[in-house]
């Protein structure tokens, strides 16, 4: 089964969240859209709309994250529904409990929708095939593969800044192999159609077949910044560094670290964004991260509305006749 | 479907009835909101006639309704914009057609979730039959007493004009 079948319903509209891939350009501004809804939401005095009263939202971190998981709480709060956090290497796992047991426990209790992060790809779509029928799922970054939410916040805070997205030069700078960050954005700016995309990063952290995702692949940060709109860099990971991928983060930031005379090379009015958490001076220079040019605190605020827009169009899809509980 | 009809006399009794209800109740400066899509077309007429100097407010009651999970949402509509403190202000809401009242039990939430305002008012230009909440207009253009079946449209932004349409 691919990945377009388990997230649709028989209507075409969107059931889970598990990746940006095969969606169409549709049900992506669907979503930015709806998310633009949601954003007057947090400028009104109560910070909260009624429309999942009642539902349960359970987040389901099998791998720790402190802003993903926030944010998606934030929002499922700020649409009324309860929220059950549940950080897995905590609790059942260590108890012996199969994650089939502990989906079944939770579906007994009511659940609406799980929020799940987890180390290893495929893991989201694993649980989607997995739940009752009345349970929606929302990737929220599973090993490698796909950060689907991610990649909308992103698209949404480019929209705000460069309303079309079919004239956009667009970098992606950092680790792309390791990255379900970058998987998910290269999905989302081919959608979207934007006409050019490059990657960025060491030979050693770019995926042989990166091509075959229609972007452009460069090993240097000067060629690779040069005339882009939108600048976003990933965070690099230590650990990488460790698997003898990389040098040392001194001579990564020399070859790859955004500073501003790099920023420069880039069109004079192009934003810059990351994912968070950032590595100061290693990808990316204090004085750019906080500077003029970087809307990465936007993203945070995004974020809550793009996750609003999700949830609710996931669990908002009227009638839904075709999938009556068993 | 019956043949469109202008609303101007109805926008002129609405102005003049507000102005009388405002002039009466010694509300000075009060905050104009329609309810999107048609409510905001009337309002736009009524904040002109009645020379408001406070930016028109307009609501999208999407996410306050009461049958989200038997519709779903609709995207499509503009997002809210109240571009003033409605805190201790009067407002005047306004909508094009009063049926159910469930629009209004709507809008009324959302302003609430802006703050606290001194009063409402409710201008809606058709007040018609098939009430199911205690919801009653101060300010109508004309009330239609119509059967089930029969739904009152209104077109626009430019001309403004009913239709009475028929389930068949």
């Amino acid at each position: 089964m691919t990945p377009r079948h388990v997230q649709l319903d028989g209507e075409g509209r969107l059931r889970h969240f598990i990746t940006t891939e095969g969606l169409s350009r549709q049900i992506l501004t669907e979503i930015l859209d709806t998310a633009e809804n949601f954003a007057t939401v947090g400028s009104q005095k109560i910070k909260k709309v009624p429309l999942l009263r009642g539902n349960t939202i359970v987040n389901l971190f099998f791998e720790p994250s402190t802003r993903t998981r926030t944010t998606f709480e934030l929002a499922a709060k700020r649409l009324s529904a309860d929220v059950l956090n549940l950080n897995i290497n905590t609790s059942s796992a260590s108890k012996g409990e199969s994650l089939l047991d502990m989906l079944r426990n939770l579906e007994a209790m009511g659940s609406d929708m799980f929020v799940v992060r987890h180390n290893q790809s495929g893991a989201a779509q694993f649980i989607a095939e997995h739940v009752a029928p009345h349970i929606s799922i929302i990737n929220a970054g599973d090993g490698s593969h796909a950060h689907p939410t991610q990649a909308m916040l992103d698209m949404f805070t480019i929209r705000r800044h460069k309303p079309d997205f079919t004239r956009l030069r667009v970098a992606i700078i950092g680790d792309i192999m390791h990255s379900r960050v970058a998987r998910s954005q290269i999905h989302a700016l081919n959608i979207l159609g934007v006409p050019e995309i490059r990657v960025v990063g060491p030979q050693t952290l770019i995926p042989q077949h990166a091509a075959h995702l229609g972007v452009h692949i460069h090993h240097s940060l000067e060629t690779g910044l040069k005339d882009v709109d939108v600048v976003m860099m990933l965070r690099l990971q230590r650990e990488r560094m460790e698997g003898a991928l990389l040098p040392s983060a001194e001579e990564y930031f020399a070859r790859f670290g955004l500073t501003q005379a790099k920023l420069a090379l880039a069109a004079p009015d192009a934003i810059v964004m990351h994912p968070g958490p950032i590595n100061r001076g290693v990808e990316i220079d204090s004085s750019v991260a906080d500077g003029a040019q970087s809307v990465i605190l936007e993203q945070v605020t995004n974020g809550i509305a793009v996750r609003m827009a999700v949830m609710s169009l996931v669990l908002g899809r009227g009638p839904r006749s075709e999938e009556a509980a068993p | 479907m019956s043949e469109p009809r202008d609303v101007q006399p109805l926008l002129e009794k609405m102005a003049a009835d507000l102005r009388a209800l405002l002039a009466q109740r010694k509300i000075q400066q009060p905050l104009m909101v329609g309810i999107r899509t048609g409510g905001v077309w009337v309002a736009e007429a009524l904040h002109s006639m009645l020379e408001l100097t406070e930016p028109l407010g307009s609501l999208n009651i999407t996410f306050y309704r009461d049958d989200f999970t038997r519709i779903g949402m609709h995207p499509q509509v503009q997002p809210s914009s109240l571009p003033f403190e409605v805190e201790d202000r009067h407002i005047v809401l306004v909508d094009d057609v009063l049926h159910t009242g469930r629009t209004i039990r709507a809008a009324l939430n959302e302003i609430f979730d802006y703050g606290r305002p001194a009063s409402v008012l409710l201008a809606t230009l058709i007040e018609r039959s098939g009430k199911e909440l205690p919801v009653c207009a101060d300010v109508v253009g004309e009330t239609l007493d119509l059967a089930t079946g029969q739904h009152v449209k209104l077109s626009g932004p430019a001309p403004l004009q009913l239709t009475i349409q028929e389930d068949t």
